[in-house]
């Protein structure tokens, strides 16, 4: 019995926390429109769902988003990781101490000191704030997962790219940079995936001009219940399953 | 030769960095601690005088409510994460390493999933005519829909149900690490099962306990989205009052304030996290 027990224990925490998803996923083909009651197998919230021409802007600014906001925040966090792991310099500590700051503060902390920010340099809420935002939130993120990746590296090959005559951003782009791809993609899956689930600080640096998806899916949840959300549920679960999937295939694979 | 031809690398790297974190991260913070003792103006926002109003009213009676209201949730969510968890992740240590991977990856699925979407599937489940309840009265368990959604039962739920990978993987973490020889020798030199527990296990994974409830209490007071979605239109959490200052009220002096008391128990616990670590290490050393 002792050996079953944490089994069990397991496999019911599991069921727990997959059961409100499995729900979602299975009520998106419910043709019924209370959304309690089981109806029979029909499509047509995924139809509603792309016939609504604002949701599918929606989704296609929160995809520009987080494509922008993944790409400048794995740019920086990945120099950011470099410098942190090849250079000293002054005030390396108090650098770490503030990306770490970030990492653990709540959003919501976050969220509003960047509003203050936005006001009070007269920046419109939009697509730029959302950007300058995001990246803000990601990049401690992608610094560690890069600096994972560089602590476990090889430090004689730099030295050999210095010996061979190579300056410091030749061997950085020649050495450094194929070494440490596999933890840039995966930084990237991860700022993307961040970037496109963020509700908290979206509510606070957004503005009108640019709608993304999860404001406009809080405006639907927050009464009643919506049988469009759980078709659009799903599209994004089955999504970000595909990228944590392909991240984790990137990071085993390069471990071999 | 060499550092002249770095050294331009070196400082472009410095400089975008530094200048992203001190106009992204530094200056926004300075400007909140500026906000909340400044005076609240319907027109511009922030006026002069400076003065500390903003925080004597965090002790209203009303506020005070509020916040303790809220820090009793976060606590109950903490709690229960605490509690699934730490077994959770004790169970899972003591698994095969590719049984271990599998399943730390479904765990952190749902992190990957849309966190609204997650909070919405629960509405799903818990409404009145929702499937839980239908399920019991199926089952003739209960004659009358019992009413769990709108109630801070169901904001905790949600809030336990969105944070629980927080508290489980730095617990993992540290069970990973904690040598089984180490509980082999306890055993060996003569402790019991519950001394081990009491005298080795608790101490070593202490620093995963406040790295999880670090990692789950703070959030718990900020995530405003859950408490409307679960628990209704009421100011149940900090995170709802601070919002709703900032956006609906207009009030900054006050929402600044709100969330510098959050910033300062973050503070407290980074503070009792490194603490615990280095009385380990110190141990460790002796």
């Amino acid at each position: 019995m002792n050996r079953w027990l944490p089994k069990t224990y397991l496999t019911l925490v599991y069921v727990l926390l997959y059961l409100p998803i499995l729900v979602l996923v299975v009520f998106s083909f419910n043709s019924s429109r209370t959304g309690y009651r089981w109806g029979g197998l029909s499509l047509q919230w995924y139809e509603s769902l792309f016939n609504n021409h604002a949701m599918v802007q929606a989704m296609w600014n929160s995809l520009w988003l987080a494509l922008t906001a993944a790409t400048v925040s794995t740019i920086i966090g990945a120099l950011t990781a470099l410098a942190l792991h090849r250079y000293r310099f002054r005030g390396k500590r108090v650098l770490r101490g503030m990306l770490f700051v970030v990492m653990m503060s709540p959003e919501i902390v976050l969220a509003i000191s960047l509003l203050a920010l936005f006001l009070l340099v007269g920046l419109q809420l939009g697509f730029v704030s959302l950007l300058l935002a995001h990246v803000t939130f990601c990049l401690p993120f992608v610094v560690i997962t890069v600096m994972a990746r560089l602590s476990g590296f090889d430090e004689s090959l730099p030295e050999a790219a210095r010996d061979l005559g190579a300056n410091d951003f030749t061997m950085t782009r020649t050495v450094l940079i194929p070494v440490i791809m596999p933890a840039l993609l995966a930084g990237w899956l991860l700022g993307f995936t961040l970037s496109l689930d963020d509700v908290v600080v979206s509510t606070f640096v957004s503005g009108p001009s640019y709608e993304i998806l999860p404001l406009r899916i809080y405006s639907m949840v927050r009464v009643g219940l919506k049988p469009e959300v759980n078709a659009l549920g799903t599209l994004l679960l089955v999504f970000s399953l595909a990228m944590l999937m392909l991240s984790q295939w990137i990071l085993t694979r390069s471990k071999r | 030769m060499h550092r002249v031809l770095q050294q331009p690398f070196k400082t472009a790297v410095l400089i975008l960095v530094w200048g992203w974190l001190l106009l992204l991260v530094l200056t926004p913070n300075l400007l909140v601690v500026g906000a909340s003792v400044m005076t609240r103006d319907p027109g511009t926002f922030l006026s002069l005088p400076l003065n500390l109003n903003s925080y004597r009213q965090l002790f209203d009676p009303l506020y005070l409510d509020v916040f303790l209201n809220s820090l009793y949730m976060a606590g109950m969510t903490t709690v229960f994460c605490l509690l699934i968890g730490y077994p959770f992740a004790w169970a899972l240590s003591g698994l095969g390493k590719q049984r271990q991977t599998l399943l730390i990856f479904l765990l952190i699925v749902p992190f990957w999933t849309n966190s609204l979407v997650r909070t919405y599937a629960l509405k799903l489940l818990l409404a009145t005519n929702g499937l839980i309840n239908n399920a019991l009265m199926g089952l003739g368990l209960i004659d009358e829909p019992l009413r769990m959604l709108y109630t801070e039962g169901a904001v905790v739920i949600g809030l336990v149900y969105l944070l629980l990978p927080f508290m489980i993987l730095p617990l993992y973490s540290v069970f990973d690490d904690l040598r089984k020889e180490l509980l082999m020798a306890s055993h060996d030199l003569g402790a019991g099962k519950l001394s081990t527990f009491l005298h080795v296990t608790i101490p070593l994974t202490l620093p995963g306990v406040l790295a999880g409830v670090m990692l789950v209490l703070l959030p718990a007071m900020g995530l405003f989205f859950v408490a409307d979605i679960l628990g209704g239109s009421r100011n149940l959490l900090v995170g709802n009052v601070i919002k709703n200052q900032f956006l609906d009220a207009r009030d900054w002096p006050f929402g600044a304030a709100a969330s510098i008391l959050l910033t300062v128990a973050m503070a407290v616990l980074l503070f009792a996290h490194r603490l615990s670590q280095q009385r380990l290490g110190d141990e460790g050393r002796a």
